[in-house]
């Protein structure tokens, strides 16, 4: 099964290279007013039922593929 | 004469100076691999500076899995001293055994220079026998050095006299509650001696020497 992870900074917590690329953007003319990094992750996963999968990959998240303290994330099963 | 472990994962480079550096001021210094799952033969452990499994996901994110955290947590857990080093401090991060998260440098620059550290907090395996005040000067390798603790619970060890990278509190080094585990950014172990252009870090390493001396055997 196919398995999205969205993953970004809590809103709180600086992003030195969100706020590096809106610098860019604007001397560049743009009208940006902030941009937020992230990191997604694509899984296969095995696995028939959606919903044991995406339990399964929120440990995954809790326990490796984020850090809580600073991060929150999301998670896509392609069912 | 106290036996200090000095953990080498997949990428760790700075193991070799942490264990000269340690010799030197007469503790057994062993260099363990990372896939060892007992140090009950340690009176502390050093989780030294490098690019632990590469640093990929997050610094420190996979090395905290490696198995010899487990007796790393129990080392910390039964009081015994632990400290990081640059990326051992973003493992003992990753791994909860101190508070907060080390992101990139707000510049997004790897700083790579000596800086100036005045130690505040005295009552630390890493401080213990230093005068509070005391500035070193101690050089500083790190691209995500930045401290950031929602918690707000992070106790402050040492202080960047300069802000340097936009750590929370200008904060370098950081403790427990207990002060047995300690995770410092710059390097105490590279100016450890004259010939490298700083003695400044001796009085840091002296202090964890002089903490594991006091492990009852």
């Amino acid at each position: 099964m196919k398995v999205t992870v969205h993953i970004e900074r809590r809103p709180e917590i600086a992003d030195p290279e969100g706020t590096a690329i809106s610098r860019s953007l604007v001397d560049l003319g743009y009208h940006v007013r902030s941009v937020r990094t992230g990191r997604t992750l694509h899984l296969e996963v095995d696995g028939e039922d959606v919903a044991a999968v995406e339990k399964l990959v929120d440990e995954m998240c809790q326990r490796l593929l984020t850090n809580p303290v600073i991060e929150d994330y999301r998670i896509e099963v392609e069912g | 004469m106290s036996r200090i472990a000095v953990v080498v994962f997949p990428g760790s480079n700075c193991e070799l100076d942490a264990q000269w550096a340690l010799r030197g001021l007469g503790a057994e210094a062993e260099l363990v691999w990372h896939r060892e799952t007992d140090l009950s033969g340690f009176d502390g452990v050093v989780l030294p500076g490098g690019f632990a499994h590469g640093d990929y996901l997050r610094a420190g994110a996979i090395a905290r899995f490696s198995p010899v955290m487990s007796a790393v947590t129990e080392m910390a857990e039964t009081g015994r001293p632990v400290v990081g080093i640059c990326n051992g401090f973003q493992i003992l991060c990753e791994a909860g055994l101190l508070p907060g998260a080390l992101i990139a440098n707000r510049d997004l620059r790897f700083i790579c220079r000596p800086v100036e550290v005045e130690v505040i907090d005295t009552d630390t395996v890493l401080t213990a026998t230093v005068e509070p005040g005391t500035v070193v000067t101690l050089p500083l390798s790190s691209y995500e050095g930045q401290l950031t603790d929602p918690t707000g619970t992070a106790r402050v060890v040492a202080r960047y006299v300069e802000d340097v990278n936009g750590s929370q509190d200008r904060a370098a080094a950081i403790a427990n509650e207990a002060g047995n585990v300690v995770g410092i950014m710059p390097h105490p172990e590279r100016s450890s001696e004259e010939i490298l252009g700083s003695a400044d870090g001796r009085v840091l390493l002296e202090s964890l020497v002089a903490a594991t001396e006091k492990i009852p055997a």
